[in-house]
């Protein structure tokens, strides 16, 4: 292990050539909140210089100073040897740097094309080019490894994971020497990354320098050159070897403590996997305690999934495993009601449920939090506690009269298991890192579960931008949930996640369930294998429809 | 070792006392009274024999509020319209509807009561068809009500026949006249409908499924809010109110009449606006939009005091809302742009 003194100064031995940009002491208050207290960055043309901090550290903060968002309160930036100040985006963009944002900043209503030349379309005397922006755009997708994406569909249409990639593609069509890209990989699944990675070892390679933030510690390592570590607004160690220094060290330097990336241990006695231990009581009699918590028989939607028959039981964690377009949002979401079934039916408790109501799932005790925070789940302006109780404010008033005070106590207990940074309940959520506002997504069902009998959770990409150390809180809260007899459906792009969590694993790929299995029964590579052999035919076939 | 104190949680703690749950409309409002306050003193400057008189000040407002009344009224029902994400352009054609139809010969034998409830009903009634033509009919809120507002203006022209129909029923008109302990009764349900507004959108489930329909339509679906429903019922409410604003404009002029709340859609939607309710819905105070009304009608009542002709005094209201709306996009813009360095 190395000597931790060392670490803070800069490491010469990787990057030698006067750094491409140099931050020194940068501070940003933000009234209460001290976002960055002295932050130093240094990054050369032609690395991938990765960002690591815990929820809350300022990394987003970071790169908004840079990108021109926010003006910083005292500090330096050198760019290409000038100092330099960006009073605006526009400014920052002029000389260079294009931004990717942790939260989408795409326009619903403008087509892809349009969005990803936003800003700097193809025009002369103020006529936009329609044709080339569209052949541009159709060139960078396919860069991106997504030729499927049709230039004119409006971005409102597409799926999440779509989107990010859309936001990619209007960071490169500009031409830029430094990429900053805020977690980018957040909704991903391994091959989008795999792509993402392509793409950008293909701009380091011309010169290009880029900044990274990710919670993954395994993406750092793969793409990495050097990481500096943020922890409270302040840089804790600087121009780590990305390859070479240890998770334990990353992790300490993060959080002043060494948290082990831990899943929760599944109960001795598996709960309930499908239930095969008492074979001959659930074959006997067709009684109600095997009698499953979900049944999902032959659920279909054009275009989306079909066929889709699955099971979750009361006490039970059911991950799903696929790509992003496989069908597994829009699965869930029908289960939910929040989609309309063609087909098939879903039964709570043996008990259809209206296709198309999320009032009738929500009153059967069917929760869902959604992959999309910012548009699907949060009221960004208002505070944390009546996100919080968003879904549960009406049980907890007395006569059609809220009870703030109890709300704010509710909210405070869940957030407080979840690590809300900063703990004040009272806080609009948009001033909330990234990682915390899903923990407020979070937080509101794991709530309804405590106070007002959640039966069935469902979660779509859960920990979406949430950090190690919060991680494995969330990951004990849903186990315990489990445990008090909550059935849990979890979509992640993360193998590891659906294989450390849930008990049993559903793999999808275009739409169809191809396989099922305990996930003791499965490992990482077996799960990859499934679901690329359906990247790989889909791929086909999307080059095949544009032909 | 490296990092032991953790200075952005200790700040946030610190900052946590003063951080009520809503203190930036809290701010705002407090900005309102200095305008308030403001236009006094040029009051005071303009017509030192009324703002400097005790007697006389008292009366001059007491005039300022009545008048601010019926307009205030329908800007509360307009508040919460435009919390929920939508707008209400029909709410002086519904005051007029609703006027006319309770002012009506056959409606006027039952008796004040009678045409009280005439108005409420009505009222009502027209802002559920507008919760219809939107929650379910799924119009866009300005389209449905812009038709809502010509309709309903030609359908009181029709029964009325374009005349003016003078109140018999002298009990009726004394509800402008009655001043229990000297306040003007219109004055009395101004303040009632404001507090009990306050209390539905700040202590009740209604109210906070207003304000989570208009911040995150989306999201307060997902959650489980029944948003056509609770729409409807948002632009009944809205209704309800035009027909109080009804009654009392009525008894006010002693009649009721096709002409009444003529403009009374942009005056409400300005004065919520000056009240800091956002056009994109999700934010606003009952507090700011009676504020907004005050500082409305006191402007207006600065034009009548100096006796300067009605041309003047709509040119004002025109400069009025313009300044509203800038004023407003400002606030927004600053509370999206950075805070300047040493700020
Ligand atoms: N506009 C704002 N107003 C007030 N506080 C803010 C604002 N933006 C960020 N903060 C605060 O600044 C701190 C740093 O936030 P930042 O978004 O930079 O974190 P982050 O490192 O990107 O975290 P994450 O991994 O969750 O995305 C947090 O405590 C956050 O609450
Ligand atoms: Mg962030």
């Amino acid at each position: 292990m190395d000597d931790a003194a060392t670490v803070s100064t800069p490491t010469p031995a990787v990057e030698q050539a006067a750094p491409l940009l140099r931050l020194s002491a940068v501070v940003k208050t933000f009234p209460g909140v001290r976002a960055l207290d002295g932050v130093d960055l240094d990054v050369a043309a032609g690395e991938v210089h990765c960002l690591l901090g815990q929820n809350g550290a300022g990394k987003s903060t970071l790169i908004k100073v840079l990108a021109g968002v926010h003006r910083p309160d005292a500090g330096d930036i050198v760019w290409d040897g000038q100092p330099v100040t960006f009073p605006s985006p526009q400014a920052s963009m002029r000389a260079g740097i294009a931004t990717i944002y942790q939260e989408l900043d795409l326009v619903d209503d403008l087509t892809v094309a349009e969005n990803v030349f936003l800003g700097h379309e193809p025009r002369t005397a103020g006529f936009v080019h329609r044709g080339p922006g569209a052949r541009r755009t159709r060139e960078i997708l396919a860069q991106l490894g997504h030729p499927e994406i049709p230039p004119g569909r409006l971005v409102g249409k597409l799926p999440a994971a779509a989107k990010q990639v859309v936001s990619m593609g209007r960071a490169l069509s500009r031409r830029a020497r430094l990429l900053v890209m805020d977690e980018p990989s957040a909704v991903l699944a391994h091959d989008e990354v795999a792509n993402l990675f392509r793409v950008i070892r293909g701009l380091t390679a011309g010169g290009i320098a880029v900044v990274y933030i990710s919670h993954r510690l395994e993406e750092i390592r793969e793409i990495g050159d050097r990481v500096t570590v943020l922890k409270d607004g302040r840089t804790s160690a600087a121009n780590l070897p990305a390859a070479t220094t240890s998770t334990r060290e990353l992790v300490g330097y993060m959080t002043g403590r060494s948290i082990e990336y831990v899943f929760p241990p599944r109960p001795p006695a598996p709960p309930v996997p499908q239930r095969p231990t008492e074979p001959t009581v659930s074959q006997g009699s067709v009684a109600a305690p095997v009698a499953p918590l979900l049944e999902v028989s032959g659920l279909g939607r054009s275009g989306e999934f079909a066929d889709v028959s699955l099971t979750v039981h009361s006490g039970e964690i059911v991950g799903i495993a696929g790509l992003v377009g496989s069908g597994r949002s829009e699965l869930l979401e029908t289960v939910y009601g929040a989609r309309r079934a063609h087909s098939g039916s879903v039964r709570l408790d043996g008990r259809v449920l209206r296709p198309g109501s999320v009032r009738a799932a929500v009153r059967a005790g069917i929760g869902m939090a959604p992959e999309e925070r910012k548009s699907q789940a949060l009221l960004l302006g208002e505070p944390v506690y009546r996100n919080v109780t968003l879904a549960t404010f009406g049980r907890l008033a007395r006569a059609g009269f809220t009870d703030a005070a109890r709300e704010r106590a509710e909210a405070a207990r869940v957030t407080g298991e979840l690590r809300l940074v900063p703990a004040d309940v009272r806080r609009p959520v948009r001033t909330l890192s990234g990682g915390n506002q899903q923990k407020v997504v979070l937080a509101r069902w794991l709530l309804r579960g405590g106070c007002a009998g959640t039966r069935l959770l469902l979660l779509d990409e859960p920990t979406r931008g949430v950090d190690v150390g919060a991680r494995a809180e969330l990951y004990g809260v849903i186990r315990r949930l489990a445990d008090d007899g909550v059935g849990v459906l979890l979509v992640s792009s993360e193998v590891p996640e659906v294989l450390g969590l849930a008990d049993r694993v559903l793999v999808m790929r275009e739409g169809r369930v191809i396989h099922e299995a305990a996930a003791s029964d499965l490992d990482e590579h077996a799960v990859l294998d499934l679901v690329m052999a359906g990247s790989l035919l889909s791929g086909a076939q999307a080059e095949g429809d544009l032909s | 070792m490296i990092d032991v104190a953790s200075p952005a949680a200790a700040s946030a703690k610190r900052a946590g006392w003063w951080r009520g749950d809503g203190s930036e409309p809290v701010r705002r409002n407090l900005g309102l009274v200095g305008v308030l306050v403001l236009l006094y003193l040029v009051g005071a400057l303009a017509r030192p024999d009324i703002f400097l008189h005790g007697g006389r000040l008292w009366s001059n407002e007491l005039t300022v509020l009545t008048q601010a009344s019926s307009i205030g009224v329908i800007t509360i029902g307009m508040t919460f319209v435009m919390i929920s994400g939508g707008i209400d352009l029909s709410v002086g054609a519904l005051l007029a509807l609703a006027s006319v139809w309770s002012t009506t010969v056959a409606t006027q034998s039952y008796g004040p009561g009678v045409m009280i409830l005439a108005a409420l009903l009505v009222g009502a009634g027209s802002g559920l068809v507008n919760g219809i033509l939107i929650a379910y009919g799924r119009m866009v809120p300005f389209i449905a009500t812009l038709a809502t507002m010509v309709a309903a203006r030609g359908l009181a022209q029709k029964i009325s026949g374009k005349l003016t129909q003078i109140v018999k029923v002298t009990s009726f008109n004394r509800i402008a006249e009655w001043r229990p302990l000297g306040i003007p009764l219109l004055v009395i349900i101004f303040v009632v409908v404001a507090v009990l507004a306050w209390v539905l959108l700040n202590r009740t489930t209604f109210g906070r499924r207003t304000v989570a329909i208009g911040g995150n339509a989306e999201a307060a679906r997902l959650a489980g809010i029944n948003i056509r429903r609770h729409t409807l019922l948002v632009y009944t409410l809205s209704g309800l109110c035009c027909g109080i604003a009804a009654v009392m404009v009525t008894a006010q002029a002693t009649a009721g009449s096709s002409d009444h709340g003529n403009l009374y859609e942009l005056n409400a939607i300005a004065a919520a606006i000056i009240g800091g309710t956002a056009l994109t819905g999700g934010r606003g105070t009952i507090v700011g939009s009676v504020l907004g009304v005050l500082v409305f009608t006191q402007i207006y009542n600065l034009f009548i005091v100096k006796n300067l002709q009605t041309e003047y005094q709509q040119i004002a209201q025109g400069v009025i809302i313009v300044a509203a709306v800038l004023i407003q996009q400002f606030r927004v813009a600053a509370l999206r742009r950075p805070v300047p360095p040493g700020a």
